[in-house]
């Protein structure tokens, strides 16, 4: 997995390439709380990424509790069909801001 | 039948995954049934990298097998008996304050197969899910 981050003002965009797994997810959810130290806007592009295992999730609910705590938001983009479907089995798709 | 046997820990990981893919692709399965097959072949042995041993250290070995339309992965580890389903599901209408990052995998794990069993032989944990490779569900 290969994790891009880009600032705009106040607005960080992680973007995510590969996969996200039990080995790499803690990189991700790094890359998220270091931005909410930053701005109070993330958003995090999924493009190029096909692959979010359980251990993604939860990096991505651990952002979103940062998100809430911060009063900030934290939003998905380009996030592929294939992947819509794991979000939406773990009922993630009711939690998360995606667009 | 083709299997694979090796430590139980998460630097294994990606030799697993390489393994199952492989089948997966080889029957021509969906991008979508191997999305879901890696997720809970992923789920199962990190758990088992986890905790099936800790803190020693033990092997797991994973067996593929194409029965008409069905996949059957079935891991097989020495380490202390551990029912995961047995664990209660988390609740999926929860807003995130109240979501806890517990319990996700093996509930999708659930959700995601056609049938998923577990049984304790011979000090062996043996588990088993199967998912049909021409539907998606």
């Amino acid at each position: 997995m290969e994790i891009i981050t880009t600032r705009d003002n106040d607005i960080i965009t992680i973007s995510v390439e590969g996969r996200v797994d039990t080995n790499t997810s803690p990189q991700l959810q790094d890359a998220i709380l270091k931005s909410f130290q930053k701005v109070n806007q993330v958003v995090l592009d999924f493009e190029k990424c096909a692959y979010v295992s359980s251990a993604g999730l939860r990096a991505l609910l651990i952002g979103q509790k940062t998100a809430n705590s911060k009063k900030g938001v934290m939003k998905l983009v380009h996030v592929p069909e294939i992947l819509m479907s794991v979000l939406q089995v773990s009922g993630f798709i009711n939690i998360l801001t995606i667009e | 039948m083709k299997e694979i046997t090796l430590k139980a820990e998460l630097t294994r990981l990606d030799e697993v995954i390489e393994f199952l893919n492989k089948e997966l692709e080889a029957e021509n399965c969906s991008m979508f049934t191997i999305l879901q097959m890696d997720i809970a072949v992923e789920e199962l042995f990190v758990n088992i990298a986890n905790y099936a041993y800790d803190p020693e250290e033990g092997a797991v070995t994973i067996q593929v097998v194409f029965e008409d339309d069905m996949v059957h992965v079935i891991f097989i580890d020495s380490g202390k008996p551990y029912n995961p389903w047995e664990k209660k599901d988390p609740d999926t209408t929860l807003n995130a304050e109240e979501r806890t990052v517990g319990g996700l995998g093996i509930y999708m794990v659930k959700k995601s197969m056609n049938y998923v069993d577990y049984s304790y032989e011979d000090g062996k944990n043996i588990l088993t899910i199967k998912k049909n490779i021409r539907e998606d569900v």
